[in-house]
């Protein structure tokens, strides 16, 4: 069974969504999503300053099977990126909640956040 | 419902990630991939690939029959228990398949050919031995397990009573024997020593357990993938297929014209020789930061060419592929990859093997 802690928020595409900072909200892939994938290899991020829609293809993770995009889950501006991946990719594999975050983005609206699954819904997910 | 293999339980109580391969249920990986390949190139794996189909040609006429069917030359085959590596084309040098064939006795011959092809590769087999005194027999009551690796060949030695263990472990390259309907060649498809381990499918469990108490590795077709990338070796389907010859595939070397045997596509060889090969598979080194994949665009100075097979190395740490690219002096060359163009060097493959890159590789 996978891990799927109780503070954060989540997709139906398998991001996470830490709330602790709504000025820099950090976003990753959930240890379901990187079970997946298998070892990933390669991470694109986007770039500090880049704005995106919800929804919006923002990034890509690599692994040695695939490539998988990375959606937005809030309209919002990057202000700041994981630059630890672009040598230790592996880092999402080991520690997807921690080490392995992806970017952080500063929300349009910070409500939208309330909209996005709770664990235990993303959790109820995974077992259907 | 997908075909199992006679270690389908065993994978899955091993907590394997299965996954369809052309009807197979298949294990893909252990848990990691990357640790799978590692362990072939400094230790030992094993693969279960007893989806590969064996086909048993018995009869005086195995050897005429092969000379025609294949495109190396089967008269290559004379001390028992060698193999040859070929393809066998229509009559157009499109490649119905890769395989090996091994030589056991002047009246027996032995096939292993992709599982993917299964049906076609049978289909046209007995079509074209029609005029010839064999029989075409399929083994699926065989299964094969591939060990693989540095310390592959000992450890599997293990599985063997000590008579045929000496036999095995004394086996040249491309060699093999049989113990019953126990079958040990000296191939493989990882770049590394090893043995490909035909076997009865009622003892396949235990043999498996036997070489996971021994420190072999399960190793899922993922490995198997980056490991046969990185030894520079073709996977059927995606490197070559009915549309090119192989001379188009970096596999003029398996392609024996200096004799006069009348095999099936030999023409179109001798056609495409003399008004010039259009194509040629190459090897691609990303400079980039990236992963390349299969059907990726490749501008070259010669012209267009495409990505056949690409992936991550675990041994260069770069991605690297095989390329089909216009023949000529390809120059700087770039990838598409994702609407950007990515530089990438050509070279010669194989990427990895024995351990190790190869020399001018990065």
């Amino acid at each position: 069974m996978s891990n799927v802690p109780e503070n954060l928020r989540y997709t139906e595409s398998h991001e996470w969504i830490d709330n602790e900072n709504n000025q820099a909200i950090r976003i990753g892939i959930t240890d379901h999503a990187q079970a997946q994938l298998g070892d990933l290899v390669f991470v694109e991020l986007p770039n500090p300053g880049d704005e995106f829609d919800q929804g919006d293809a923002c990034a890509v993770v690599e692994s040695v099977k695939a490539a998988s995009d990375i959606y937005a889950p809030l309209a919002g501006e990057v202000v700041a990126i994981n630059e630890d991946l672009e040598g230790s990719p592996e880092l999402v594999n080991s520690d997807p909640y921690g080490a392995g975050w992806l970017f952080a983005i500063k929300p349009a609206d910070p409500a939208d956040v309330d909209d996005l699954l709770d664990a235990e819904t993303y959790a109820q997910q995974q077992e259907d | 419902m997908a075909q199992t293999t006679p270690l389908h339980a065993a994978h899955v109580a091993a907590g394997a990630r299965m996954v369809d391969f052309g009807g197979w249920d298949m294990p893909i990986n252990y848990g990691s991939q990357i640790e799978e390949h590692h362990a072939v190139r400094q230790d030992a794996g094993m693969f279960d690939v007893s989806h590969m189909t064996i086909v048993d040609l018995r009869g005086d006429g195995a050897r005429a029959f092969l000379s025609r069917l294949l495109a190396n030359d089967v008269a290559k085959l004379q001390t028992p228990g060698k193999a040859l590596y070929s393809c066998m084309l229509r009559e157009d040098g499109g490649v119905i398949d890769d395989l090996i064939t091994y030589f056991l006795a002047e009246d027996f011959f032995r096939l292993v050919v992709n599982a993917s092809t299964r049906d076609k590769d049978l289909d046209w087999i007995r079509r074209q031995a029609g005029a010839f005194a064999l029989s075409v027999a399929e083994r699926p009551e065989l299964a094969m397990i591939a060990v693989q690796g540095p310390r592959a060949t000992e450890k599997a030695a293990r599985l063997l009573d000590t008579d045929t263990s000496q036999q095995a472990l004394s086996l040249k390259p491309f060699n093999a024997i049989s113990d019953g309907d126990w079958f040990i060649a000296r191939t493989g498809y990882t770049g590394e020593d090893g043995f490909e381990i035909a076997l009865p499918a009622d003892v396949a469990e235990a043999a498996w357990n036997t070489l996971a108490a021994a420190g072999v590795r399960p190793c899922g077709l993922g490995a198997r993938d980056t490991l046969r990338l990185e030894a520079g070796m073709n996977l059927y389907g995606q490197d070559m297929d009915e549309t090119v010859t192989p001379l188009e595939s970096g596999l003029a070397w398996t392609v024996a014209l200096d004799d006069d045997r009348a095999f099936i596509g030999r023409q179109a060889l001798e056609r495409q020789k003399v008004e010039g090969v259009p194509r040629r598979l190459a090897g691609l080194v990303l400079e980039d930061r990236g992963v390349l994949r299969h059907d990726q665009p490749v501008h070259t100075a010669a012209g267009e060419g495409v990505v056949t097979s690409g992936t991550f190395s675990p041994t260069l740490q770069r991605a690297i592929a095989l390329a089909r690219l216009p023949t000529g002096d390809a120059g700087e060359v770039t990838v598409e990859i994702r609407g950007r163009q990515l530089a990438a060097r050509v070279v010669r493959p194989p990427f990895a093997r024995n351990g190790a890159v190869c020399d001018g590789v990065l």
